[in-house]
């Protein structure tokens, strides 16, 4: 992931068309955040060091010994592409989820289903999460657990993905496939640059109290 | 125009622009923030040299790690403590006023936003907190969101949103006794599924909603992200307008009041308004709800047989199999006399003071079993002062609970309280992740306030319809 630019105005946000990597199966639905990042890593006021504490707890025993989780796998431990099952991220909106993963090293999703916040957490990242049905899902999960060190390419901007000679269709949703297709992912610059209108918006709206709006910065 | 929900005028009203990608941009009406999910978005800010641009519609609390007994500075906790310093100078920075515990108004970020009559019809609310959906209750339209988007809160006080598909859901009839607002959100996620609500706003309405008082309402609205559903809403009504004048927005300011309520009045839902979906529930066949499982959707009715996971859809078996082996329960069997190491009594869904009163009513001449480690955890301190006031905190602490300070505690176990080992907890709050409050071979039993005060009298689930009441003396 590339860095935010040092000022909002100039952001240069990269566009996400495609991601290529391996990949690496992460089976079962109702995959919770609570699991993807357990909440007593969160005591932290940056996101930095996430990455190994990604499923700690269905990864290590109480005793820190390894378990059997794909993210303790050597082969893959370069993987990019995660797969996934159903109702993927569900439950709490903390960021740190999609955070600890891409610290891992996750650049794309692919899965089933996705909760909502947690769907829109990855696209202000830069992280599409694309879906398909169940056999498709459980198809591609078998073949890169026979093929760790074979190529995925999610094509984004053409909603397909293709592993060895296979190409299967897959659904971006189209406002996440837009923003990261055209490079509009993170929104701050963007909707700053309409300052004008979110003024006027906040004096027509009635319970809004404009007396008290400190420095008026939004109308700057 | 006719023919429009409450979603949709509230969404109108806010709409600042449609983005190139088809998302709106939505002006922000209240920001609530804390400690754990706000840190980072305010390192973003100064990372790009933005300033915060509308403290005065942003409003910070402390709940999330604060420990609820010994609360001098500095915490115990240093992680604890540093998030807590790390609050305090973001805040004083930009501006933003904090509810830290001197002053008496600290609490539940969706305890405190709806006490003090932050949380109005009408209004937009975003917090970092996926329980945010609470503040629906108020018809507000309310949401969860992560830190990249609390980052574009403070910076514009706007937020980049898709428009939802709108559900009504419909619960009808009068609840039964010993049933409550838990067991009728229990019910609908049972019905619908943890991600049957994926892609639409839920509208609560019915007989049964609407006899619902205001907190009865936020613990509905609350679990609405448990069934997939971002946001839920009541529409308001006289029931609404009653709690919000007695806040703190307008005790002292009538006339506030009576200019912003046609307002609230003009943004509910047509009588003939159209919806995506409609579903309806029978809320007279509603019992005291349990879980028996790892998800807010897998519960049963506490006479009804715990299901056999092949009997559940395809899709749902290998989940509940997982679920059962890590609670340890029978399939045929009810969650009656599954026995409770800890009773929880506390969370943004369940630690008002009509819960706290319900609970303390249940409780009132037992004793805590001695098995059981039991808790009450008020939802803000002005929850734990009326509950004083009361003489509640007596009644829970003759009996054997501890009465502690106000904060999300064991809902997450992100401070000290937390299950040790594989403890089993009678839960008032929202969610029975494997992990969630704090041990990961720990195991939640999710339930009504009512329910957790039965099961820590008799130290297993226990149906509260069915507990003796002690006759006590009036105080």
């Amino acid at each position: 992931m590339s860095g935010p630019a040092a000022t909002g105005e100039t952001a240069d946000i990269p566009s996400v068309e495609s991601v290529e990597g391996t990949g690496v199966p992460v089976r079962g639905n109702d995959v919770d955040t609570d699991q993807i990042i357990p909440a007593r890593f969160m005591k932290v006021v940056t996101f930095d060091g996430l990455g190994e504490f990604a499923f700690f707890d269905r990864r290590f025993t109480d005793d820190n010994e390894p378990k059997d989780h794909p993210f303790n796998e050597a082969r893959f431990q370069d993987a990019t592409v995660m797969v996934v099952n159903a109702n993927f991220g569900c439950g709490s909106s903390r960021e740190h989820a999609p955070q600890a993963l891409v610290r891992w090293g996750i650049d794309a999703i692919v899965g089933e289903s996705f909760a909502e916040i947690f769907a829109g957490n990855c696209l202000a990242l830069g992280v599409p999460t694309v879906t398909a049905d169940a056999d498709t899902i459980a198809a591609l999960q078998d073949w890169v657990d026979a093929n760790p060190d074979g190529e995925i390419a999610v094509d984004v901007a053409g909603e397909t993905v293709t592993y060895g000679d296979t190409a299967v269709e897959v659904s971006v949703e189209e406002a996440q496939r837009q923003a990261l297709v055209e490079g509009i992912w993170d929104t701050t610059a963007l909707m700053r640059s309409n300052r004008d209108a979110i003024a006027e918006t906040a004096r027509s709206l009635p319970y809004v109290d404009d007396r008290d709006a400190g420095s008026g910065r939004v109308d700057d | 125009m006719s023919e429009r929900t409450l979603y949709d005028r509230v969404w109108d009203a806010h709409r600042v622009r449609t983005l190139p990608n088809g998302q709106d941009q939505l002006f922000v009406g209240l920001h609530l923030i804390h400690e754990v999910t706000s840190p980072q978005a305010f390192g973003m800010l100064r990372e790009r040299d933005i300033e915060v641009a509308r403290p005065d519609l942003t409003h910070a609390t402390v709940d999330h790690i604060v420990p609820t007994d010994d609360r001098s500075r500095p915490y115990d906790s240093e992680a604890a403590e540093a998030m807590m310093a790390e609050l305090e100078s973001n805040v004083r920075e930009a501006g933003i006023e904090l509810d830290d515990p001197t002053t008496g108004d600290q609490g539940i970020v969706h305890v405190i936003g709806p006490e003090q009559g932050r949380t109005q019809p009408g209004m937009t609310v975003v917090c970092g907190d996926s329980h945010t959906s609470t503040h629906g209750a108020f018809g507000a339209l309310a949401f969860g969101i992560g830190t990249s988007q609390i980052r574009d809160v403070l910076a514009t006080q706007t937020v980049a949103m898709e428009k939802k598909a709108v559900r009504r859901i419909e619960v009808t009839g009068d609840l039964g006794e010993g049933v409550t607002a838990k067991d009728v959100v229990l019910s609908i996620i049972r019905r619908l599924g943890t991600d049957g609500g994926v892609g639409y706003v839920y509208e609560y309405a019915g007989d049964a909603i609407e006899a619902l008082g205001m907190p009865g309402r936020m613990s509905v609205c609350n679990m609405s992200i448990e069934g997939g559903a971002r946001a839920g809403y009541v529409n308001p009504d006289e029931t609404t307008y009653e709690w919000l004048r007695a806040t703190d927005a307008f005790a002292d300011d009538p006339e506030r009041f009576a200019e912003l309520k046609p307002y609230w009045e003009s943004i509910r839902s047509d009588p003939d308004a159209e919806y995506d979906d409609v579903v309806t529930i029978d809320g007279s066949a509603i019992e005291p709800m349990v879980t028996w499982g790892t998800t807010p959707g897998q519960s049963v009715g506490i006479t009804e047989p715990i299901p056999a996971p092949a009997d559940l859809p395809t899709d749902e078996q290998d989940v509940a199999r997982r679920a059962q082996a890590h609670m340890g329960v029978e399939p045929g069997e009810t969650m009656q006399g599954y026995d409770v190491d800890v009773a929880f009594l506390g969370s943004c869904t369940n630690a008002r003071l009509p819960d706290l009163r319900a609970a303390a009513g249940v409780v009132a001449g037992h004793e805590v079993d001695e098995s059981v480690r039991a808790m009450v955890v008020p939802g803000s301190q002005r929850v734990k002062a009326a509950a004083e006031a009361e003489g509640l905190d007596e009644t829970f602490r003759e009996a054997g609970f501890q009465w502690r300070g106000a904060g999300c505690s064991m809902c997450l176990g992100m401070n000290d309280d937390q299950l040790e080992g594989d403890e089993a907890c009678a839960s008032s709050s929202n969610r029975n992740f494997v992990g969630r409050q704090g041990s990961k071979d720990g195991r939640t039993v999710l339930m009504s306030p009512e329910m957790v005060a039965a099961a820590a009298v008799t130290g297993e689930v226990t149906d509260v319809r069915e507990l003796p009441t002690v006759e006590v003396e009036a105080r």
